[in-house]
């Protein structure tokens, strides 16, 4: 019974794992889109996010000393989770990830593998293929995926240590579109789920942790929001109290109204 | 004094009269400590970047962290 009273009044004891790796927010923030690296430290700081994620690109060697990303979001205290955003190959996809490790040491990764630039879905036959690869070379990879229960098992036999559905196309805001197929994935899966990309605004935050996702990674939802900071930390409380809405566990819909108040002793 | 080789660097020629990845990398104003090489379609392994030595025509890529979502 203490053990649930501490569960249920204490956020900071509510930390989840993935591939060994512990963590206390569940929120993941992307690095993109960002006025300026200020801007992006800032809204990681008020995100409360351990987790970033980092495209791997090629270094402009026309001008080699303009500001990096690290020198403001320091590797050392946050977790970066390097992509492999923009890839339409596993082979592709599978280069950025072994130069990604070499620039760092990193074996936790985000794998994406895209089917087209118009809609940014994933192409599941290529993402299942480079997670084969990857989890043989020792990487750890976090999948973003479709919204497919089936694809989702597939993954996770394929190595992925976390599962990260799509709620809605990336950088689209539209919310969680399928919730059936999210929660099922949830049922179904024995390694973290994280909704990737769709997330708008913080109430579709809540929502993926109210269907028992283990996090949300979200970007454009906190980088386009005209604060993006005080968006940052709007998210960081929506994913909590979605979390603690999870864990409390919701009434029952009923078709109609049951009052609050007493029928007894009215005068 | 070593003779100038020709590189392409990221797509780029380049002349060059650094004789290691590492040296190289430094040529360009980088530190090798936050960058990845790939050198002839093989990743060069961090610790091998002072030793491993450059050719005439050899292809370079130097990529590092941005952001990304």
């Amino acid at each position: 019974m203490t053990e649930m009273q501490n569960i249920s009044t204490d956020a900071t004891d509510d930390s989840w794992e993935v591939a060994g790796h512990r963590f206390t927010s569940r929120l993941i923030v992307g690095t993109g889109k960002y006025k300026d690296f200020a801007q992006n430290a800032a809204a990681v700081e008020a995100a409360g996010a351990e987790i970033v994620t980092v495209a791997v690109r090629r270094v402009n060697i026309s001008d080699p000393n303009q500001p990096v990303l690290m020198d403001y979001i320091d590797p050392r205290k946050v977790t970066y989770l390097p992509n492999t955003a923009g890839c339409f190959t596993a082979e592709d996809a599978i280069r950025t990830l072994r130069l990604a490790r070499e620039a760092g040491g990193w074996e936790l990764v985000k794998l994406e593998v895209l089917g087209e630039a118009k809609t940014l879905y994933p192409n599941m036959v290529e993402t299942i293929r480079a997670c084969e690869v990857l989890a043989k070379e020792g990487f750890k990879p976090m999948v973003y995926c479709t919204d497919d229960p089936i694809a989702a098992k597939q993954l996770e036999d394929a190595g992925a240590v976390a599962i990260m559905p799509l709620g809605a196309p990336i950088g689209s805001g539209l919310g969680i579109q399928n919730q059936v197929t999210i929660r099922l994935i949830v049922e179904g899966a024995s390694v973290p789920v994280l909704v990737d990309a769709g997330v708008g605004t913080a109430s579709d935050a809540a929502v993926a942790m109210e269907l028992g996702c283990d996090g949300v990674l979200m970007n454009t939802a906190i980088a386009e929001a005209k604060d993006p900071i005080r968006m940052a930390h709007a998210m960081k409380l929506a994913v909590e109290a979605g979390r603690q809405a999870y864990l409390a566990g919701r009434m029952g819909r009923r078709k109609y109204a049951d009052p609050s108040s007493p029928l007894a002793g009215l005068i | 004094m070593t003779t100038p080789i020709s590189l392409t660097i990221n797509g780029e020629p380049r002349r060059t009269s650094a004789t290691t990845i590492a040296a190289l990398v430094r040529e360009l104003g980088l530190k090798p400590e936050k960058v990845a090489v790939e050198h002839n379609g093989e990743i060069a392994p961090r610790s091998t970047l002072e030793q491993v030595r450059l050719a005439d025509g050899d292809q370079l890529e130097i990529v590092h962290f941005v952001g990304g979502g």
